[in-house]
């Protein structure tokens, strides 16, 4: 269904409060890459994707998603909650015991929207492209869409994974990188300079695209339907999306210091200030 | 004491090969997935016939078991073809999150296993692999003894909705399960019946373990030879009626015997009925290059090394 733009960041800003209240609950997550990846997740959800929320793990005839880094799992769950995939209160039980929402997404305890466990990272990929490959034999032709942190492509699967997609045209494939420059131990430059991520996508012969604004909500739509259009030519294609880690709660912004760290009391109610309740707190 | 008649010897890995050949005719969800290793796997019936459905993925075996739990999501029966080596140690991280904890129904195929394969050497000689999968919560381990086992069981698992290891070899061994014996993953095979000793035994040690049996017999010992092809889940029952008749055990593998049957066999015993027990199975060592034949002897895993063992633990009891 279309929304005006208020709409999805009003969306945007009460996944931002949920993201913050499920990893204070816990005391453990990983608030900073789920900040920076709100808008794209309701971009995807209420925007991009087809998909149905009767949820099915063969999810014939629609767009599938796949995350890779898998640690983002509060921005996943509160996009998937909050598009009706399971009750939103279940973001109460993000990482307690007996919960359907583990520290990272799984399939185990049939959480539905998951597809596949991920969080040991890298794997991702190749899951994404086994998938678009049972596409094209179901002649299905709904899009698979991935996701991936730009730490996480220091993982030599990836570029298994790469090669491959390009050498066999899975062109049925969108796997968008969060470029936010920041792992856990600190800007990608200092722990292992990638150099130039877009043009090693290239050099592998994927389609690539870029977000420039990756927080902008309208820019993000944009884009992943200039990458809808690129599908289907033979050529994977890649969206590299430029984001601020932390986006939205500004003592989290453009630092890694928040990848794996929970807010405490004060900084949650900070937090929240910042983010004002629209759509309602579970 | 019942006999078996080898039929001329033939190589597990082409069971493997005539199964997943018979399964691209019968069962359009089949997929193969192989790291470049096609001719070895025997791969190349079903390549040939079903283009559409194998899948070369390259000298990347992680990518491999990846795009192989990524298929499992539209209905797709992965078959996934590369040696033992590769299909475990080198992608275990990938098989334990995207396949054993996702849950996805993935045949991880690898032949080449043990020691058997020969002259590469120990880089290729995995001897941890029964163990290193067993150890997977929901993976079913299966080690089969000769090729018309192996292609019963490659058309078996298909069927079976889960992860499965399915573990086979490279050298030529004796062929002599029946050719229309059905496999039923789990249910062991008793082969002979006897009194004095129980010979579990898996893979083509199987045969071994009849030659040993023949060999016992000569000398008055009557020994119950069963096949365990099926490591995880292992047929306790079958193994606890036999030694609560015969009261020792000799466990035979080509494998490491830390993770290996014996272990899960002496778990059994240890939880239910202990009994004496000597295992038949490298002992925590690399293996090296030489002939199947020579390395056989040299690391005891022949039906001379099980007969000792035998006479060994009856002595134990």
């Amino acid at each position: 269904m279309p929304h005006n733009t208020q709409q999805l960041e009003d969306f945007v800003t009460q996944v931002r409060r949920d993201i913050l209240r499920q990893v204070h609950k816990v005391n453990s997550g990983h608030p900073g890459g789920s900040l920076g990846c709100a808008e794209f997740f309701v971009a995807l959800y209420q925007e991009v994707m087809e998909y149905s929320t009767d949820f099915t793990m063969d999810g014939l005839n629609e767009d599938l998603f796949f995350l890779s880094n898998g640690h983002i799992s509060p921005v996943f769950y509160s996009v998937l909650a909050r598009s009706g995939f399971f009750p939103v209160e279940e973001l109460a039980t993000f990482r307690h015991i007996d919960s359907r929402l583990q520290g990272h997404p799984t399939t185990h305890e049939g959480l539905p929207g998951v597809r596949i466990a991920s969080g040991s990272l890298g794997q991702g990929m190749s899951v994404a492209i086994g998938a678009a490959e049972a596409k094209k034999l179901n002649k299905d032709s709904h899009i698979v869409y991935s996701l991936h942190g730009d730490g996480e492509l220091q993982e030599g699967q990836n570029w298994e994974a790469i090669m491959y997609a390009a050498g066999h045209k899975v062109d049925n494939l969108i796997a968008t990188v969060d470029l936010n420059g920041q792992q856990i131990d600190g800007s990608t430059d200092d722990v292992l300079p990638m150099g130039n991520v877009k043009d090693k996508f290239l050099a592998f012969g994927w389609e690539v695209l870029e977000i420039e604004k990756g927080n902008n909500i309208v820019e993000i739509i944009k884009g992943l339907e200039e990458a809808k259009a690129l599908t289907g030519k033979g050529k994977p294609v890649c969206v590299l999306l430029k984001t601020v880690m932390g986006n939205g709660v500004d003592f989290m912004m453009h630092t890694h210091a928040w990848h794996g760290k929970a807010p405490n009391d004060e900084q949650l109610a900070t937090g929240l200030e910042q983010n004002p309740e629209t759509l309602g707190d579970y | 004491m019942k006999k078996y008649t080898d039929t001329g010897k033939k190589d597990t890995r082409s069971g493997f090969g005539a199964g997943l050949a018979e399964l691209g005719k019968t069962n359009e969800n089949v997929v193969a997935l192989c790291a470049d290793l096609t001719g070895s796997l025997k791969m190349d019936e079903f390549k040939a016939n079903h283009p559409e459905r194998f899948f070369q993925v390259g000298i990347a075996e992680a990518n491999m078991i990846g795009m192989a739990a990524g298929m499992t999501i539209g209905g797709k029966i992965p078959f996934t073809g590369t040696f033992a080596n590769f299909s475990t140690g080198r992608v275990y991280d990938q098989i334990r999150q995207s396949v054993a904890y996702s849950g996805k129904n993935v045949k991880i195929c690898a032949s080449h296993a043990g020691l058997t394969l020969g002259e590469d050497g120990a880089t290729h000689q995995i001897l941890e692999d029964i163990g290193l999968m067993k150890m997977l919560p929901g993976m079913t381990v299966i080690n089969t003894c000769d090729f018309n086992q192996t292609k019963a069981a490659t058309i078996a698992i298909a069927e079976h909705d889960g992860p499965v290891y399915l573990r086979f070899g490279r050298p030529k061994v004796a062929n002599f399960t029946p050719e229309d014996q059905k496999f039923e993953i789990g249910k062991a095979v008793q082969l002979t019946e006897g009194n004095d000793v129980t010979i579990v035994a898996t893979g083509h040690l199987v045969w071994e373990a009849l030659l040993a049996a023949e060999e016992l017999e000569a000398k008055g010992i009557s020994a119950e030879v069963i096949n365990i092809h099926t490591i995880k889940p292992l047929d306790e029952e079958a193994i606890l009626a036999s030694v609560a008749k015969t009261g020792c055990i000799v466990t035979a593998e080509e494998h490491n015997f830390l993770g290996g049957l014996g272990e899960s066999v002496a778990r059994v015993l240890a939880e239910n009925k202990p009994a004496p027990q000597e295992f038949i199975a490298t002992k925590d060592t690399f293996g090296e290059s030489g002939t199947p034949a020579q390395l056989m002897e040299k690391y005891g895993l022949n039906a001379n090394a099980i007969k000792n063992a035998a006479e060994k633990v009856i002595k134990r009891k």
